[in-house]
């Protein structure tokens, strides 16, 4: 089901393919255009059957005369030239060094080739599903900020990580976790638990809950890095485990969990390799706090911003079960969003030793 | 009648003379009233609805009541004539001054060349650190004017309410007969010093120097020093005040005023030797001078029933329908004859001899009366070609427009609203060129241009008026005008944005200020609309302007834009593509299409053929040209250069 990895040749030649397109154009006395996938909520599809966030048809024209998408488009080639170079010089960059790279200030002007790193960002992201080709197949490496606890070995590099004999402290999940980078050699857990915060990974990981209930613990830090998706994805393919989201009980909180589960909007083409369909919603619930006997004074009063943001997330065609609608609808009716932070409320260890076991013997989660 | 009440009436007849310009509204103005006012809190009256003891109180109150010299009114009341603080006294003295000069050489018909000296004075022993700190300053303005005859010297500077100017109807600077005793005495009473006034009226008389102060009890002059004297000057007037005072630049500085007063009267020849010994000229843009304004008399619209009292006593005709038609302008015998028939009142019947309820039902009839508005030649507005030629002497900028209204009538006054606007910096093309040659610039440095406020320049009577702009009517329409239709950016009740002066002149026989200080007019619905349609009219005029720059900017950028891109398109195509690549080939090829996709040559000739901007008129643009010439790639454009 998975697309095999692209190799640099395949990647290279497609990239050459921006050349052609304004070779070609200049030869006929043509406008040169790029095709560019749309990448927008309108340009998405949910496919009920495989549970995930599709990329749709449509694609839009980036012209050079015109106007509004002349320097998009001289962009769009300043990039596509720096990814080759990555090539040639055999070595991958972050999103941060290829905008240092490729901003310079145009000849006979004060304007420059970039102002920000967010103007370079989204034009890797059109390349991505211009060319059909991942970000780490042009060499460009995603943020890393992962971490992975458990009874899982991995090779990385020809070294062999244990990740059971790494303390409290973990190992950082790299950015390309692809099988020609990262081996997974051997792994007993028997589910994993993805935790949004660094915080309660912590709790987790200082109370040894991993070794208790035998699981592997993984955090992104927030919204899950694609490294950390995709290994989530791999012990889930490769070992059949089970996968647990443990979020705080907010918009964000539904959000994350869906974008491990079926994908992201904007990054559509990646739910392929990305989405985990069966990864399963075990908190924080807006019905916890009853069930835990959470006070009401730790809980944080919505605002509007967040009331809006949760109706559209009742409005995604992936959140229409009727639990799910149950249970968005319920948090806005409480109009209370809880941390999962609040959880200490109770007392410190009350993640590892009482709301998590409960939750879990119970079978307590959403789908 | 007690001796209060007495002076009272000595002021008031001395304000209220027959031919007295009828008063806009019953607040706005009268120093009499306020005199009148001052004498009531004086006398501090009980509330009305306080009623015990009134006979002792009235009796102890007696005992209190005395009268009030002119110079403690004065004293009281400097912010209603201009000298509440020590630097808005210095300024208001120059202007005073000047005023005068500029009156006085029009009416004679001589062009004026005016000089304006302020010295730092040393107040005892020490000499102040520098001007800023300085607290005493001698002011000299000289003038080429027709000179004073020494008789009249003395009561001209030092009499308060003594001048040619309160008795008639005409459009002049001054109007109360205060200006220039108030400063006289102002110095006097803040340094003890005399005014010092030089005179001659033409080179066969000699010169004639006096020194003269003020009796701030009798409201008399005191003359002193009394000679005759050598002078360069074949004729004219030099006045020389010593006073407190504070020297500053910038806003409401003395500066501003000579600046927007050469804007206002471009025929002047100014100098200015300031504080620091520095000589500005400003020099005449105009060789003509403004036409001499007529003397009219009032219009029936515009008086008050008190006036036509007053009137009706001091006529010199027998007959109330001769009263009519001579002492006002726009009644005819006829139309006399037809007032005093509806009125009920015969109309040879004696003026002063009509009893009050006669007076108020003649009053009300002339109220309804259609009658013509009146005559306009008593105006003399700047002019259009004026006031470019100001403009563009003083100010530098991309655009200037002129608007010079018809007459129009608010309460009997005949009045002319001209508004100008000078729009830009003045360098659009070498900005432009500028920016291209900026060099790098780094992350969020392009964001920090500030906004600018347009700068409002308002006029009455040719006079800048640099004080109480927010209480002004022209302040009012220029706000109230909805500058963003024109292409200018523009905050709710705030000034237009940009970089760009705004002029507004108002020329009347009688300016309605809103307090003595002349420094606000009155909000009349007709002057509000005069300076609206005004600012309209001018505001049209810089839409065009602003949306054909921006048509060139754009066409300019959009070219700009692509040759900018271009190379970086072609060394993108060649890295990715490798040596086989012809770079240069490539570029050519990307230029040509940008060329032919811009609309070529045939969009600069549409653009210069259909330039609506020249069309417009009384209108200057400055450094049109600069704008073409420098867009990139633009061979045709050359080439037709080079043919012509
Ligand atoms: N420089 C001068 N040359 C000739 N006449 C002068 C000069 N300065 C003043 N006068 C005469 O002196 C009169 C009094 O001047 P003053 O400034 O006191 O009053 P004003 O100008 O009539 O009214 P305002 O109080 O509004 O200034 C003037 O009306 C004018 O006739
Ligand atoms: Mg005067």
């Amino acid at each position: 089901m998975v697309r095999r990895r692209l190799s640099d040749v395949a990647v290279k030649s497609r990239l050459e393919g921006l050349a052609d397109v304004v070779l070609d154009a200049a030869k006929k006395s043509k406008d040169p255009a790029i095709s560019i996938p749309v990448r927008s909520l309108s340009n998405v599809t949910f496919d009920p059957k495989r549970r995930i966030i599709e990329m749709g048809e449509n694609t839009q024209d980036r012209t050079f005369f015109n106007l509004g998408m002349a320097r998009k488009f001289m962009q769009t080639m300043l990039i596509g030239a720096a990814c080759k170079e990555l090539f040639e010089e055999k070595v991958t960059t972050s999103l941060r060094e290829l905008y240092y790279r490729t901003k310079h200030t145009l000849a006979g002007s004060s304007e420059n080739t970039f102002d920000d790193q967010a103007e370079s960002d989204p034009i890797i992201e059109d390349l991505e599903v211009t060319l059909d080709s991942l970000r780490e197949e042009l060499h460009v490496r995603a943020e890393s900020a992962g971490t992975i606890v458990g009874p899982v070995t991995l090779v990385d590099d020809g070294d062999v990580i244990d990740c059971a004999r790494l303390g409290k402290g973990g190992y950082a999940v790299p950015s390309i976790v692809e099988p020609e980078e990262i081996k997974i050699k051997k792994c007993s857990a028997k589910f994993i638990l993805l935790v949004e915060k660094g915080t309660q990974w912590n709790r987790l990981s200082e109370d040894k809950f991993w070794k208790k209930h035998n699981c592997v613990l993984l955090t992104g830090n927030g919204q899950p890095p694609r490294g950390v998706r995709r290994l989530t994805r791999r012990l889930h393919d490769e070992y059949k485990l089970p996968v647990y989201v443990l979020v705080d009980n907010d918009p964000w909180g539904y959000y994350i969990y869906s974008v491990v589960k079926q994908g992201s909007i904007n990054l559509a083409y990646e739910s392929q390799r990305m989405a985990i369909p069966d990864a399963k919603f075990i908190g924080l619930s807006s019905r916890d706090p009853e069930k835990y006997k959470l006070p009401r004074n730790v809980g944080i009063k919505l605002n509007d911003k967040d009331i809006s943001r949760a109706k559209e997330i009742l409005a995604y065609p992936w959140f229409k079960k009727k639990e799910w609608q149950e249970e968005i609808k319920h948090m806005i009716a409480s109009g209370l969003k809880y941390e999962l932070d609040a959880l200490a409320n109770k007392n410190f260890r009350y993640l590892t030793t009482d709301y998590l076991p409960r939750k879990l013997r119970e079978k307590d989660w959403l789908d | 009648m007690p001796r209060g009440a007495r002076e009272r009436n000595r002021l008031r007849s001395a304000a209220q003379f027959p031919l007295r310009p009828p008063r806009p509204s019953v607040k706005s103005l009268g120093f009499e009233t306020r005199v009148a006012r001052e004498k009531r809190t004086t006398q501090k009256d009980p509330p009305p609805n306080e009623t015990k003891a009134a006979p002792e109180i009235a009796q102890k109150l007696a005992a209190k009541q005395r009268e009030i010299s002119i110079s403690e009114f004065f004293t009281k009341n400097r912010h209603l004539l201009g000298f509440d603080s020590p630097r808005r006294a210095l300024l208001t003295a120059v202007k005073e001054a000047v005023d005068n000069a500029l009156d006085a050489c029009e009416e004679a018909e001589i062009k004026p060349e005016v000089a304006v000296k302020i010295e730092a004075v040393a107040n005892g022993a020490e000499p102040p650190a520098s001007v800023f700190q300085a607290e005493r300053f001698r002011v000299t303005v000289e003038d080429n004017g027709p000179g004073i005859v020494k008789e009249q010297i003395s009561k001209i500077f030092a009499k308060l309410l003594y001048g040619s100017k309160f008795h008639r109807l005409r459009m002049s600077r001054g109007q109360q007969g205060i200006g220039i005793s108030a400063a006289g005495m102002y110095g006097q009473l803040t340094t003890g010093k005399p005014t010092r006034v030089i005179s001659r009226i033409g080179s066969k008389k000699q010169a004639h120097y006096m020194e003269i102060a003020l009796d701030t009890k009798k409201n008399e002059p005191i003359v002193g020093v009394n000679r005759t004297t050598d002078w360069d000057r074949p004729h004219g007037t030099s006045v020389s005040i010593e006073m407190e005072g504070r020297y500053a630049e910038g806003r409401q500085s003395i500066e501003e005023y000579l600046e927007q007063t050469s804007i206002a009267n471009p025929h002047v020849v100014l100098t200015y030797v300031s504080p620091k010994g520095e000589t500005k000229t400003y020099p005449a843009a105009v060789a003509v001078l403004p036409h001499a304004p007529k003397e009219i008399k009032p219009h029936p619209h515009g008086i008050e029933l008190g006036i036509l009292l007053k009137m009706l006593q001091d006529t010199p005709s027998r007959w109330v329908s001769g009263f009519l038609s001579s002492d006002f302008s726009r009644v005819s015998p006829r139309l006399a004859a037809q007032i005093c028939r509806e009125a009920g009142i015969d109309p040879k019947a004696k003026p002063r001899r009509l009893g009050g309820a006669e007076a108020e039902a003649l009053y009300k009839v002339i109220q309804k009366t259609k009658i013509m508005a009146p005559p306009t030649d008593c105006l003399s507005p700047i002019g259009e070609p004026q006031i470019l030629a100001g403009l563009a002497k003083q100010i530098r900028a991309d655009f200037y427009t002129a608007v010079t209204r018809r007459p129009a009538v608010y309460r009997g006054n005949p009045f002319v609203i001209e508004a100008g606007l000078a729009f830009g910096s003045g360098n659009f093309a070498q900005k432009q060129k500028e920016a291209a040659e900026e060099g790098p610039k780094a992350e969020g440095e392009d964001n920090d241009k500030e906004v600018e406020m347009a700068r409002l320049m308002r006029f009455a009577n040719r006079v800048p008026l640099l004080y109480q702009q927010s209480a002004c009517a022209i302040h009012k329409s220029v706000i109230e005008t909805n500058w963003r239709s024109y292409g200018v950016g523009q905050s709710r009740g705030a000034l237009p944005q940009g970089p760009m002066v705004i002029f507004v002149h108002m020329a009347s026989v009688w300016v309605p200020f809103t307090s003595e200080s002349k420094e606000a007019i009155a909000s009349y619905d007709e002057i509000l609309k005069e300076v609206k349609l005004a600012l309209q009219e001018a505001g049209r005029r810089l839409g065009v302007y602003v949306r054909r720059r921006e048509l060139a900017q754009a066409e300019f950028k959009r070219r700009n834009i692509f040759a900018l891109y271009i190379p970086e398109v072609a060394a993108a195509t060649r890295k990715l593509k490798g040596k086989a690549v012809d770079i240069e080939a490539l570029k050519a090829r990307l230029q040509k299409m940008a060329v032919k996709l811009t609309g070529g040559e045939k969009t600069d000739a549409l653009l210069k053929k259909n330039n609506p901007v020249a069309q417009l008129p009384s209108t200057i643009v400055a450094g049109e040209e600069n704008i073409k010439q420098q867009a990139p790639n633009d061979k045709q454009t050359d080439k037709r250069k080079k043919r012509q």
